[in-house]
């Protein structure tokens, strides 16, 4: 499976559901557009929910950080939610857990925005 | 860390096309002999990880889609060591130019990961220039712990 992912609104914070796999090809490219697509739209305040991403490679990593990058840059903010262990020692690892805001409960992630 | 009592040698190898498939397919190939071979959870993700990383390392920087150029790619469970090999057809890097990706400065890089993940995930790596041109990198996971 590769990557699966949908939009919701809770407030003001866009929630983004991530599913499968976030590899090289059309798993992390599929990510970078759909961040593209909300910082685009004027989104500020993404929550990137990976509960559900099975695996993710170095290229997914990258696309994180650009996600990252490209919402902080536009003045918005980009958090995560949910990390299972693999993702989260993924991150540690490279040093990138630290960068990130992460949450593990979605109604304190969207209290943070405010 | 794989138990000895259940090792069952076994040696496959081969010649991929450098596409994006070959990658999903290697790591599927390597996971499959190194579940056999008896390797938890744990072990099977670095190692399928590991191998993905090489592969994409392989296919996309070494031989650049190359339609012409092959990825080979060889799996051995010995008695002491999972080895894993994978060499492609291309113009070669230095290793040693390649940026710390854990440098405060690289941090925020959004490639470049991918030696450093595969060097954290084995036992051993070792990488060597081929003549006349190509790369090969070994990938070594012990069978008990050092």
């Amino acid at each position: 499976m590769s990557v699966k992912l949908s939009t919701r609104q809770v407030g003001d914070v866009t929630v983004m559901d991530v599913a499968g796999r976030i590899t090289l090809g059309e798993g992390s490219s599929a990510l970078r557009d759909a961040l593209r697509e909300l910082v685009g739209k004027n989104q500020k305040k993404i929550l990137l929910n990976l509960g559900e991403v099975s695996y993710i490679d170095s290229s997914g990593i990258g696309e994180l950080v650009s996600g990252f990058t490209t919402v902080t840059n536009s003045g918005g903010n980009l958090k995560l939610l949910n990390l299972n262990k693999r993702v989260k020692d993924l991150l540690q690892i490279t040093k990138l857990y630290t960068v990130f805001d992460v949450h593990e409960d979605e109604a304190g992630a969207i209290r943070s925005f405010a | 860390m794989r138990e000895k009592a259940r090792h069952v040698p076994e040696t496959v190898e081969r010649f991929l096309e450098s596409t994006l498939d070959s990658v999903d397919n290697a790591e599927e190939l390597a996971v499959a002999v190194a579940q056999r071979a008896g390797f938890d959870e744990d072990d099977l993700m670095r190692i399928g990880m590991a191998v993905r990383e090489s592969l994409v390392n392989a296919v996309v920087h070494g031989n650049r889609y190359n339609a012409n150029k092959k990825v080979r790619f060889s799996v051995v469970n010995s008695p002491e060591r999972f080895t894993i090999r994978i060499a492609d057809e291309g113009e070669g890097f230095e290793y040693r130019e390649v940026p710390d990706p854990l440098a405060p400065e690289n941090l925020m890089r959004t490639s470049g990961r991918g030696l450093f993940l595969i060097r954290s995930f084995m036992d051993e790596f070792q990488i060597r220039r081929l003549e006349p041109g190509g790369t090969e990198v070994t990938l070594v996971k012990y069978v008990v712990s050092k």
